[in-house]
C-alpha cells in the first residue's frame, strides 16, 4: 500500500471499522471483552432483553474486585461480597463463558491475568467495563474502559459505536536514573500534561526511554494513560512483546504465531504518522515521584516541598489547592520526605507484577518495615514466582503482610480498607478522596518508594535509602 | 430511557475540579442493584456543612454547573445512575472523564462542555443569585443562564440523536448485522490468531 503514512493506533482502528455513520460515528468490531464482578448490571441488562453473548469465546470472567486477600477459603464471610463473586460465577456459567474465579491457578486481577495468560496480543481491540483497561495497550492493542450499557452492547453485538478519538505522541527519550522507574515516569508524564491533558486522545508512548522498558513497566505506564484523561494508551509491539507473547497459554502457537508476528511487525507508526498533539519528556529529569494532592496530576519529586496556595494566582485553582491539602492533612512548604505514614500498600494493576514485587523485596531485604503493611501480588503465577524467588519471606521478615491476589486495598471493596484519617504510602493508581477508604489519605508512588516509606515510616527517597544501605556495609 | 428536548430547572454550583466518579459514587455502594435507587448514595462521603447539594438554596436543582475533568476516574456507571436517581438531568463542565461522558448520554444525562470562562461566569452567577434557573435547548444546542443570555454548545451528532429520541444502541446496531457477519468472516480468515486457542 502506498496510502498516508499511519499511526499504530490508525491501523488497529481502521482494521475494525464494521460500518460508519454520514456523522462520523464508527461500530468497531471488538476482539477481547474481560468481565469482573461490576458486570453484574451489564448481564442484568441483557438477560432483561433476552438477548445472547455474541462470542463467548472471545469474553472472560475474571473474579478480582471483590475476592479476600487473607483467605481463599469459602464461603467469603461477609454475605453481601460473597454474592457478588458467586453472581459473576453464575452468570459466566449460564452464558458459557470461562470464568477465572477465585480457586483458579491463574486467577488475578484482569489487567495483569490477561496479559499473563496470553489473551492480551498487539493489534487486538479489548473492552472491559473497567478504566484502567487502557493497561493492555503495552502490547499494542487499542483498549479502552467502558460503563455497563456498552458492556451489555458488547455482550450482545461483539461491537462498540465509538467517535474516533484525537491521537497524541508523547514520546520519552534518554535512560532514566537509578531507582527510577515505569510508575515515575507516567507520574511525571500525568503532571505535565494534566489528569486530564489527554481528554478524547489516545497516547502512542515512543521514544528510547519506552522501547527501554520491559513488558511490565510498559504496563504500568499505560495503565494510568486513564488518569491524564486518555482515553487508551499504546505502545508499538516489538520484540518484547512478542517473547513475552509467545508460548503463553491462551496465544497462538507454532506457524499461527509465526504468521500473527509477521503481521504485528506491520502494526507501528509508519514514519511521518501525523498525531494531533506532540509531547517531549526527558527522562534524565525524571526523579521518583510521590503525589501530595488527591489527584494523580499533583505528583512531583519526592525532594519537593508541599506547594503553597498562596503562590497560585488564580483563586478558584487556588480553593482547590487548599481543599486538598485539608484533605491530605499537610501544610504548604512542608518538605515530603518530613511526611510521616501510617501504613503501606503494594499491589494493584498498577505495580503488582512480578518486577514491582523484586523492586519492593529489594528495598525491603534486611529491613523492618516501621508501620504496617499489606503486599497483594497481582495473580496467582505472580504469587507463586514470588514465593519460588523468596519474595513472600522478604516482606514477612519485614513485618508486612503477603495477601492472595485480587485488587484488595486499591478500591477496598474486598474489606481491605486504610482507616479513616491514615496516610497511605501506595502503589496504585488513584489517591482520590476516599478511594482507599472513607477520609483515607494516599500518596502514589513506585513499589520501591512505597517499600522505603516502609522501612522509614515516613516518605522518602529511596536513592538516599539505597546509598545508606551501601555506607553501612 | 427518557427522551431529552428541553429543560429548564435550578442549578447548582460546584466549584471543584477533577471530581471523579469515587466521589460521585463511593465504591462501597457498587454492590447495590439499581432497584435500590442510587439517589441517596450521590456524593456520600462529601455531604459535609456547606456542601452546595445540600443547601436549600439549591434544592431541586436538576442541572449542575462544575469545574474541569468531571467525572474522571472509574468507569462505573453507577457514578451517572447517582446524579439521575438525584433528579439531575444535565451537568455542564469545561471537561468531563470520556467514560462518564458516555454512560451519561445511554442513560439520558446530557454533559454540555463549554470553555473555561465561561463555565465559571455561569458559577458565579449560580453562587450570586442561588436558585436561578437555567434552560438547556438541545435541538437548538443552546444553554441559557441566569443572566439570559444564550451560549451555543457543541455535541456529537449521534449523541444527540440518542438523547433527543431516548434510543436503544443495540436495537440500532442490529440494523447492521449483515455487515458484523461479514466483518467476522473475513477477520476469521485474515486474522486466525484472534479466537484464543488453548
Ligand atoms: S487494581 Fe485497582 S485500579 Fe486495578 S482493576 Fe483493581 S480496583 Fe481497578
Amino acid at each position: 500500500m502506498t496510502s498516508q503514512p499511519r499511526s499504530l493506533f490508525e491501523k488497529v482502528w481502521d482494521a475494525h471499522v464494521v460500518a460508519t455513520r454520514p456523522d462520523g460515528q464508527a461500530l468497531l468490531a471488538i476482539d477481547r471483552h474481560f468481565l469482573h464482578e461490576g458486570s453484574f448490571h451489564a448481564f442484568g441488562m441483557i438477560d432483561h432483553a433476552g438477548r445472547k453473548v455474541r462470542r463467548p469465546e472471545l469474553t472472560f470472567a475474571v473474579a478480582d474486585h471483590y475476592v479476600p486477600s487473607h483467605s481463599r477459603a469459602r464461603p467469603i464471610a461477609d454475605p453481601e461480597i460473597a454474592n457478588m463473586v458467586t453472581m459473576l460465577e453464575a452468570n459466566a456459567g449460564r452464558h458459557g463463558l470461562r470464568h477465572f474465579g477465585l480457586h483458579d491457578p491463574a486467577q488475578g486481577i484482569v489487567h495483569v491475568l490477561a496479559p499473563e495468560q496470553g489473551l492480551t496480543l498487539p493489534g487486538l481491540t479489548i473492552v472491559c467495563g473497567d478504566s484502567h483497561t487502557s493497561t493492555h495497550g503495552a502490547f499494542g492493542a487499542l483498549a479502552f474502559g467502558i460503563g455497563a450499557t456498552e458492556v451489555s452492547h458488547v455482550l450482545a453485538t461483539q461491537t462498540l459505536w465509538q467517535r474516533r478519538p484525537k491521537t497524541m505522541r508523547i514520546t520519552v527519550d534518554g535512560a532514566l536514573g537509578p531507582h527510577v522507574t515505569a510508575k515515575d515516569l507516567i507520574l511525571a508524564v500525568i503532571a505535565a500534561i494534566g489528569a486530564d491533558g489527554a481528554a478524547g486522545h489516545v497516547i502512542e508512548y515512543a521514544g528510547s526511554a519506552i522501547r527501554a522498558l520491559s513488558m511490565e513497566g510498559r504496563l504500568t505506564v499505560c495503565n494510568m494513560s486513564i488518569e491524564a484523561g486518555a482515553r487508551a494508551g499504546m505502545i508499538a509491539p516489538d520484540d518484547t512483546t512478542f517473547s513475552w507473547v509467545e508460548r503463553r497459554n491462551y496465544a497462538p502457537k507454532g506457524a499461527l504465531f509465526d504468521r500473527a508476528v509477521e503481521h504485528w511487525r506491520t502494526l507501528p507508526s509508519d514514519d511521518g504518522a501525523v498525531f494531533d498533539r506532540e509531547v517531549t519528556l526527558h527522562a534524565a529529569d525524571i526523579a521518583p515521584a510521590v503525589t501530595w494532592g488527591t489527584s494523580p496530576e499533583t505528583a512531583v519529586p519526592v525532594t519537593a516541598a508541599v506547594p503553597d496556595p498562596g503562590a497560585e494566582a488564580d483563586p478558584v485553582r487556588a480553593g482547590q489547592m487548599r481543599k486538598m491539602l485539608d484533605y491530605m492533612g499537610l501544610a504548604p512548604g512542608m518538605a515530603l520526605e518530613d511526611v510521616p505514614i501510617d501504613r503501606v500498600f503494594i499491589g494493584s494493576c498498577t505495580n503488582a507484577r512480578l518486577e514491582d514485587l523484586r523492586a519492593a523485596a529489594e528495598v525491603l531485604r534486611g529491613r523492618r518495615a516501621v508501620v504496617p503493611g499489606l503486599v497483594v501480588p497481582g495473580s496467582v503465577p505472580v504469587r507463586r514466582q514470588a514465593e519460588a524467588e523468596g519474595l513472600d519471606r522478604v516482606f514477612i521478615d519485614a513485618g508486612l503482610e503477603w495477601g492472595e491476589p485480587g485488587c484488595s486495598m486499591c478500591v477496598g471493596i474486598n474489606g481491605d480498607l486504610v482507616p479513616a484519617g491514615e496516610r497511605c504510602a501506595s502503589t496504585t493508581n488513584r489517591n482520590f478522596p476516599g478511594r482507599q477508604g472513607p477520609n483515607a489519605r494516599t500518596h502514589l508512588m513506585s513499589p520501591a518508594m512505597a517499600a522505603a516509606a516502609a522501612a522509614t515510616g515516613h516518605l522518602t527517597d529511596v536513592r538516599k535509602l539505597d546509598l545508606r544501605k551501601l555506607g553501612a556495609s | 430511557m427518557d427522551p431529552f428536548v428541553t429543560l429548564t430547572a435550578a442549578a447548582v454550583p460546584l466549584d471543584i475540579a477533577n471530581i471523579d466518579t469515587d466521589q460521585l459514587l463511593p465504591a462501597r455502594f457498587l454492590k447495590k442493584p439499581r432497584s435500590a435507587g442510587y439517589g441517596n448514595f450521590l456524593f456520600h462521603d462529601e455531604r459535609k456543612p456547606g456542601f452546595p447539594l445540600d443547601d436549600p438554596a439549591y434544592a431541586g436543582a436538576r442541572v449542575l454547573v462544575s469545574d474541569r475533568n468531571f467525572g474522571c476516574g472509574s468507569s462505573r456507571e453507577g457514578a451517572v445512575y447517582a446524579l439521575v436517581d438525584g433528579g439531575f438531568r444535565c451537568v455542564i463542565a469545561p471537561s468531563f472523564g470520556d467514560i462518564f461522558a458516555a454512560n451519561a448520554a445511554k442513560n439520558g444525562l446530557l454533559t454540555i462542555t463549554l470553555p473555561e470562562d465561561a463555565v465559571a461566569a455561569l458559577r458565579r452567577q449560580l453562587q450570586e443569585k442561588p436558585g436561578a434557573v437555567v434552560t438547556v435547548d438541545l435541538p437548538a444546542q443552546t444553554l441559557t443562564g441566569p443572566d439570559g443570555r444564550a451560549l451555543s454548545f457543541a455535541i456529537d451528532p449521534f449523541k444527540k440523536e440518542c438523547l433527543v429520541e431516548g434510543l436503544d444502541d443495540v436495537a440500532l446496531t442490529l440494523r447492521h448485522q449483515d455487515a458484523i457477519d461479514a466483518f467476522d468472516r473475513s477477520d476469521a480468515e485474515a486474522r486466525p490468531w484472534v479466537v484464543p486457542g488453548a
